[in-house]
């Protein structure tokens, strides 16, 4: 349960963790002091037949020690959770930088939400492993070794009782705890199976009713959380053993060290007040141990997180060795050349793109087309530098473009996903990610050119409206014009364009078009095109297959070859064949 | 409060078996107060020199305590687990029952799969409604009971100070904090829901953020967010390591007060010497019963708070009422409207307007018009997911709403744009339209829907779940099966909404010549905003703004030059 990997994040703050365990330890001297105060004024009273000022000295030093013991117990909280709050936000950025640097292609086969459930949930859950579970490891070696330095020279059976008894609690927690965490783990993944059942009922409700099957479920969701308890309690009950197992100890000890001790008092083998300080401190003996279990957990918990933070920490990063930093030769100008350019994608066999070769001339307009997997993403993905090319060369105005920083290269370049993402924030903020720099009237006037200027004048706050999650809605056809006014205000030579798939309805496709016919003015554009209309603006066509380009040429070239292409075409004009 | 007494009410079936895990609960607690009160009173009367027969009571007293304390926390932790999972399952069922008949009409706000899964976190936290907020205070309260009785034996004034500091405790302090607290719990909130909201971006939006150089300002402003949440976190820990540590002094200082008070007691012979140290240890060995009401008061919140929100959802009346009395099914099946009128917000706009059209049985319509005509209100009403204002509609010459909404689905079947596949296999989800269906009726219909090929090629056939090992469908292939699924429930009528809207070209032309051949032989009516292939239907109704706004042939609405004209020139344009 000591994570080599998380040991490591611990020596960073060893410092905060060294003065938590000194805290605990210091609290365990106090419980001690406390014991051994208690024992005797209860024994001045009760043999000596002392009065209450008799005794007002000892008293007075018991609410000390009351106090200190309070004060050292918030100290050491508040401590500890300092450790963790440190390892948490700097593994919390270590895990978005790695993210943001494997890039949108190399982080595609993670899903988003369980990424950002790692970096907020899975982060806290290390909480309880810092602050709580690695200071009680120490403590729960520590404080019995020092109790059993008081305990042995007063009463060596009493010690010899606890001494035995207590390796016996480490030993059963993982001989029991070990199994019976793997048993308890399997029912959790079935409950939340269960739950994820119960939401994927309640999504296709409407589906249900169609089908007439609505009211049905009610019995299947009361059949298979029936089941489920069934099941459960079938293994909790032998999983709850453990913890039967170590209260008996911890219980059965304190009445035996009991039972031993009224023994020898009756023959007057050992003074009442040492008597009663030994059972006062038999149940503290065992109290961190018992506090560890509990905390096994929280801590598994945190382990479990720590190893998903770490494999995705472990994914390879891209390589970016031997890409130089050149600054980008650009006069507005860009002439792209690609010479035999193969990728493929890691984890799989098939290449994604196979010894491609084309031109990209200043102000040209060159469309992909293919069918879907043909390899027209890759393309762009790779003229982003979001991937690396396996073979070939990439060439940018004659320099081979993985001399070029990639960042630097990317302010050549305006991409238009397929769907543009809106990010939570104002209008003009999603529109000025083009450029941060850039004034409110720039902002506006590059709306303007995408055609969106008047459906964000309509919105409640104009410019200032909040979308993205949570704010207001646009639809597919406002967010791709938003886009666009994105790629007018950053004014790139290049524009790379994923066009849209699902159709708008006419009236609004016109507006998407006309403000990308406007872009794609005086710019070199490399387009992966679904409709006809704007396969016929291009100048040159490459016909994808299967990562290699079969056929490209004009428009009329190509449907007179009748190849893929006519058959593309065919299809896209819904005539029959 | 009303809220409380509901949520109370609402896991009162098992009021029995929770009354047993309480007492359990009481039991334990009440064991450790007797092994270590025994104890003390056994080393007590042991330093007397007594014979060792006058402390055999005290010896098996002891015994047994340390015994029953593990055993009654084994059983206490079986049976409050066994109602937790009773309750988890009768709050599911009851949320269920409770939102079947309001969907989809009243959960059109609550669509996002977000509310949703929102939704079902909800009822998992009420399940720790009893565990967590009602077991524990109870048990407090039976201890309390104990204690009391058993400081009323020796002096009065022991008990008051008991209460005093068992109140505190269990009570004031926890209140105390949470008060505190509570404004930087609603700030944790905020700060929270801000940074999921900025990674949700700075993941699902990295392609812009990389293509646009954004890198860096995300990093920065994520990393503030984080900073703003781990000083709240600290603060946190300052208050709730108070909370913890004033619990522990509460518990000391009762102990000392009780000394103070009895020492004198026991000078004065009022009690008897060899109880001091069974009067002391009470104190410690009891307060274990208010150790986790802090966390009560935490859980009490939480649970209010899922409650509600639960309850604003199944407060909600259905919009469809049934008709009294039950009547026969049609047997033909012609639709036709007359004065058709529908709002959804009663004093708003209309969605529908004035709707007069009429299908034959086996008729084919095509209901065209730009999004936001209505279309998907015509279906929402046909199925009677809502129930309209004026006019009315027929089906086989009966008014739709003297029909019970179940028998009436029955004669509908819908291909969707978007279909909702349950994650189980592939032949479950077929099943769903026909749980009776034979293999050879399922492999019919994976036939004529052209899903044999696809079918054959999965490792498990029919029987692979959907979703599973990173296998996924396509959008053709989802719509394929939902053509399959309507193709065995082989109903009379048939609504396509939008079924291949999405599609790219290649994969439409397909999944439309299957669609041609589930709508062989049955009344149909086409929704669509593309306006491909519609020469083939009978009839064609363009809405606009919720009016019917042209009607007629697709040579004849061409013919006309009105709306339908124009929107086919503009595809026209755009497509070709």
């Amino acid at each position: 349960m000591i994570d080599k990997r998380l040991m490591g994040e611990a020596k960073k703050v060893r410092l905060y963790l060294a003065l938590t365990i000194s805290l605990g330890l210091c609290t365990g001297l106090l419980v001690i002091l406390q014991a051994a105060t208690l024992a005797k004024v209860i024994s001045e009273v009760f043999l000596n037949h002392q009065t209450l000022s008799q005794v007002w000295n000892g008293l007075l030093l018991l609410l000390g020690v009351i106090l200190l013991r309070a004060l050292v117990s918030w100290l050491t909280e508040v401590i500890a959770q300092r450790a963790a709050a440190q390892i948490k936000s700097a593994l919390r950025m270590q895990l978005l930088q790695h993210v943001l640097s494997l890039g949108p292609v190399h982080a595609r086969g993670e899903r988003t939400g369980e990424l950002v459930n790692l970096m907020t949930e899975g982060v806290e859950a290390l909480e309880d492993y810092f602050a709580r579970y690695l200071p009680q490891v120490a403590l729960a070696a520590l404080i019995p070794l020092l109790i059993l330095f008081f305990v042995l020279p007063i009463d060596l059976t009493s010690g010899i009782i606890l001494l035995f008894t207590a390796p016996l609690i480490p030993f059963f927690m993982i001989l029991i705890g070990k199994w019976a965490d793997h048993l308890t783990k399997k029912q959790w993944d079935i409950m939340s199976r269960m739950s994820a059942h119960f939401l994927d009922v309640l999504q296709g409700l409407t589906t249900l009713k169609i089908f007439g099957r609505s009211k049905d479920q009610v019995r299947v969701i009361a059949r298979i959380s029936d089941d489920f308890r069934k099941t459960t309690l079938g293994v909790l009950r032998v999983a709850f053993l453990s913890a039967l197992v170590l209260e008996l100890l911890a219980t059965i000890s304190t009445a035996l060290v009991a039972v031993a001790l009224g023994l020898r008092l009756v023959y007057d083998r050992i003074p009442f007040q040492e008597a009663f300080f030994l059972l006062l401190l038999a149940p503290e003996f065992y109290l961190p141990l018992r506090n560890l279990g509990s905390q096994f957990h929280a801590a598994m918990a945190g382990v479990n997180a720590a190893n998903r933070i770490f494999e995705v920490l472990d994914l390879p990063l891209p390589v970016t060795e031997g890409l130089g930093q050149q600054a980008c030769p650009s006069n507005g100008q860009l002439h792209i050349s690609w010479q035999n350019v193969s990728f493929t994608y890691s984890g799989t066999d098939q290449p994604a793109l196979q010894e491609c070769s084309f031109e990209l001339l200043p102000g040209q307009v060159v469309a992909l087309v293919g069918p879907s997997g043909a390899g027209k993403t890759t393309i762009a993905q790779l003229l982003l530098r979001f991937i690396e090319p396996s073979g070939g060369t990439m060439a940018v105005n004659g320099i081979s473009l993985q001399q070029l920083g990639a960042a630097d290269w990317r302010r050549q370049v305006a991409f238009l996903p397929q769907h543009p993402y809106l990010f939570y924030g104002t209008v003009a903020a999603n529109i000025g990610l083009g450029r941060p720099e850039a004034t409110l009237a720039e902002i506006e006037a590059a709306a303007k050119l995408a055609g969106a200027d008047r459906f964000i004048n309509e919105l409640p706050q104009g410019y200032q409206t909040p979308v993205g999650e949570g704010g207001t809605r646009l639809s597919g056809g406002q967010a791709q014009r938003v886009a666009i006014a994105r790629a007018f205000l950053k004014d790139a030579p290049l524009v790379i364009l994923d066009e849209a798939t699902t159709g708008l309805d006419p009236a609004t496709e016109e507006l998407v078009q006309e403000a990308l016919s406007r872009l794609m003015r005086g710019r070199t554009v490399l387009l992966i095109a679904h409709r006809l209309s704007t396969i016929y603006q291009a100048d040159h066509i490459l016909v994808l297959d299967q990562g290699r380009v079969v056929e490209q040429g004009r428009h009329e070239q190509l449907l007179a070859r009748q190849g893929l292409y006519h058959r593309l075409v065919t299809a896209y004009r819904g005539e029959s064949a | 409060m009303s809220d409380f007494l509901r949520l109370v009410k609402l896991v009162s079936p098992y009021w029995q078996r929770m009354l047993w895990a309480v007492l359990l609960g009481f039991l334990t607690v009440g064991s450790n107060i007797g092994l270590l009160t025994t104890s003390a009173y056994l080393i007590s009367k042991a330093a007397l020199h007594p014979s060792v027969a006058e402390l055999m009571v005290a010896i098996v007293g002891v015994r047994f305590f340390g015994i029953a304390r593990a055993v009654f926390r084994y059983l206490e932790r079986y049976f409050s687990h066994d109602v937790t999972f009773r309750l988890l399952s009768q709050l599911r069922v009851w949320f269920y029952q409770a939102m079947e008949p309001l969907a989809p009409a009243r959960l059109q706000i609550q669509h996002s799969g977000d509310l949703l899964s929102r939704i079902v976190s909800d009822v998992e936290v009420l399940k720790n409604f009893y565990l967590r907020v009602l077991a524990p205070p109870l048990v407090a309260v039976l201890i309390l009971v104990l204690m009391i009785t058993f400081y009323s034996q020796f002096a009065v004034k022991l008990t008051y100070l008991y209460l005093f500091f068992f109140v505190v405790a269990g009570l004031i302090l926890p209140l105390g904090v949470r008060l505190r607290g509570r404004g930087l719990g609603r700030q944790m909130v905020a700060v929270r829901a801000q940074m999921n909201a900025r990674l949700v971006d700075s993941i699902q939006g990295m392609t812009e953020i990389i293509a646009y150089g954004q890198r860096q300002a995300i990093q920065e402003n994520v990393s503030q967010i984080s900073g703003k949440l781990i000083s709240l976190q600290g603060k946190t820990a300052v208050l709730s390591g108070l909370a913890n540590s004033l619990n522990g002094l509460t518990m000391h200082l009762a102990l000392w007060s009780i000394l103070v008070l009895s020492i004198p007691l026991v000078t004065t012979g009022e009690i008897k010497e060899v109880y001091l140290a069974v009067l002391a240890l009470g104190v410690l060995s009891s307060f274990e019963a208010v150790g986790n009401l802090p966390l009560t008061f935490h859980y009490l919140e939480e649970s209010l708070a899922a409650a509600k929100r639960l309850f604003s959802i199944t407060a909600t009346k259905p919009t469809v009422s049934n008709p009294m009395l039950p009547t026969s099914v049609p047997d033909s099946f012609d639709l036709h409207t007359k004065g058709l009128s529908f709002s959804y917000d009663r004093d708003k706009t209309y969605a529908l307007q004035n709707i007069n059209l009429a299908i034959p049985q086996g008729g084919r319509v095509a209901v065209v018009g730009p999004s936001g005509a209505g279309k998907s209100t015509l279906v929402n009403l046909l199925l009677r997911f809502w129930d309209y204002q004026q006019g009315s509609i027929y089906l086989g010459g009966r008014n739709i709403k003297e029909l019970q909404p179940e028998e009436l689905r029955q004669l509908i079947a819908v291909v969707a744009q978007r279909t909702h596949l349950f994650n189980t296999t592939i032949r479950e989800n077929l099943l769903l339209a026909k749980p009776t269906a034979t293999a050879e009726e399922l492999a019919d219909v994976v036939h004529r829907a052209r899903l044999d090929d696809f079918i054959q090629e999965l490792p498990n056939g029919d029987q692979t779940y959907i979703g599973e090992g990173g296998f996924k469908l396509s959008g053709g292939q989802r719509q394929r099966i939902a053509i399959a699924r309507a193709l065995l429930k082989d109903a009379p009528i048939l609504i396509l909404d939008e079924a291949t809207a999405g599609l790219d070209a290649v994969t439409e032309r397909e999944v439309m010549s299957a669609i041609d051949e589930l709508m062989q032989g049955r009344t149909c009516l086409m929704l669509t905003h593309r306006l491909t292939g519609l020469e083939r239907m009978d009839q064609i109704l363009v809405l606009d703004e919720g009016k019917l706004a042209e009607q007629g042939t697709h040579r004849e609405l061409l013919q006309r030059k009105g709306l339908y004209y124009r929107m086919w020139e503009l595809s026209r344009q755009i497509e070709q």
